[in-house]
């Protein structure tokens, strides 16, 4: 297999083992993986919510910006990428093509 | 007084690990099980580990590991991960993959299982079945693996090494890689228990260690999002200790074969702790207020160099264990910080580890 590499165009959602969800104890969300607990931050969740499989990451982008008007589009686009890269790296994410 | 609603600031814990018997197929010299195995009559009976799995769950358990011993010795394993995934709890199976293949990989796929981590002895057929002391044991195991990857499961390889395979690291990686796993978990054996007993027999001279140590980082670079490589060191080599656990009773709890509760695998070793069964509490009883579980939680037991160490609330004095095991004493440093006064016996260690190996005792029941 070779490594995703995310782009604006890629199409991405949680890799069918992560799991993605509100935690009542904590009362906060939480991220599992194999062996591995995340607890992502406000903005990650933002950005994670809008992971669904159909939304390219400029489409992420997009929504994200018309959000958050106080920052420029290209920084969040560099945000955005550089974290679901990240994910991605980690085996969290999946475009259907990599694996 | 405490309220029954907010029971404490302790934070409830993460994870589970299910020890659901020490039954296992392997030998493996460095076991991390006690030498006093549990035989299969004191085991907890299906129904209780139920209802210490919906326990764990109303606590805030977010992952069980079924383990063992060999989990997959356990009949009722495929009930236990279909209750686990009715309590959202994210599950993990460790195996040695040599007990069951296809079938029942894919009913506990189907059961919910979220990941499995199998673990191998050598790259090399011939050692890995030598140190395992099972004949066709990798062979089984590759099989295993097929089934994993068959049914869509993430598989993490878990290869424990030690002085007599760490030459071996760059074909474990290949191996990793050509079985389909998504992780490689290369993990020294840690000195406790059978391992502790095999200790000069399993402990790397500095220079094996270096030398797989580079080959870990070079191929951590080159297998970027392909293959992540966990890597533990062997801490006898390390100037700092461990975060053991991330500190006794702040993540983590384990339930033995016979339901006695540990913060972690090694703590029945620990004299003078009266570890509570769940026979005889709920697990948010034994949490919270049990004595063995904040014995040794958070620094107030810390004495000197730890208490005023700058590092209490990053390693956490290291393991209790091992201070026990090496200084007699759990409640001292872990004798692997390089500001314990006990550290000598590590630096013995260390110096025995640059001659000959002897031979491997295997483990056994008494």
């Amino acid at each position: 297999m070779e490594r995703l590499e995310v782009s604006a165009t890629s199409v991405l959602r949680l890799a069918p083992h992560i799991v993605f969800r509100f935690d009542d104890t904590r009362q906060r969300w939480i991220m599992m993986a194999p062996e591995r607990l995340m607890l992502p931050d406000e903005q990650a969740v933002e950005i994670l919510k809008l992971v669904d499989g159909k939304a390219s990451v400029d489409a992420i982008v997009d929504v994200l910006a018309a959000r958050y008007t106080q920052a420029t589009r290209e920084l969040i686009a560099a945000d955005v990428t550089a974290m679901l890269q990240d994910l991605a790296d980690k085996g969290c994410l999946t475009d259907d093509l990599s694996d | 007084m405490t309220s029954p609603i907010d029971p404490s600031p302790i934070d409830p814990p993460l994870a589970l690990l299910a020890e659901l018997t020490h039954r296992c197929p392997l030998r493996c010299p460095y076991c991390s099980n006690p030498v006093e195995l549990e035989r299969a009559a004191g085991e907890l009976a299906e129904g209780e580990w139920h209802r210490v799995l919906g326990e764990a769950a109303a606590l805030g358990v977010l992952q069980v590991h079924f383990s063992g011993g060999e989990p997959m010795a356990r009949r009722d394993l495929l009930a236990l991960i279909a209750t686990a995934s009715d309590h959202g709890l994210y599950s993990n199976l460790i195996t040695s993959g040599t007990l069951g293949g296809e079938r029942e990989i894919s009913a506990f796929a189907a059961a919910g299982l979220k990941h499995v981590q199998l673990s191998f002895q050598d790259f090399e057929p011939a050692n890995n079945d030598r140190i395992a002391g099972l004949a066709g044991a990798h062979a089984r195991k590759t099989r295993f693996a097929s089934a994993v990857r068959a049914f869509g499961l993430p598989l993490t390889v878990n290869m424990v090494v030690h002085r007599q395979n760490l030459g071996g690291v760059p074909e474990m990686i290949d191996m990793a890689l050509a079985l389909g796993a998504r992780r490689l978990e290369i993990a020294h054996v840690q000195y406790y228990a059978w391992a502790l007993a095999n200790r000069t027999a399993l402990l790397p001279s500095r220079q094996q260690l270096d030398d797989a140590t580079r080959i870990v980082e070079a191929a951590r670079a080159r297998l970027k999002g392909v293959l992540a490589i966990d890597y533990v060191v062997p801490d006898y080599h390390a100037v700092r200790p461990k975060s053991c656990m991330n500190g006794w009773g702040r993540q983590f709890l384990n339930v033995t074969p016979s339901g006695k509760a540990v913060p972690c695998h090694a703590a029945e070793s620990l004299p003078g702790l009266d570890f509570p069964s769940v026979r005889d509490g709920t697990l948010a009883d034994i949490w919270y207020r049990s004595k063995a579980f904040n014995r040794y939680r958070g620094t107030d037991w810390m004495a000197e160099p730890c208490r005023s160490c700058d590092r209490r609330e990053i390693d956490w004095g290291g393991c209790r264990c091992q201070a026990f095991l090496l200084a007699g004493d759990a409640g001292r440093a872990d004798p692997v910080c390089a500001l314990s006064p006990d550290h000598g016996v590590v630096e013995a260690a260390l110096h025995q580890a640059e001659s000959a190996p002897p031979e491997f005792v295997y483990r056994h029941f008494s």
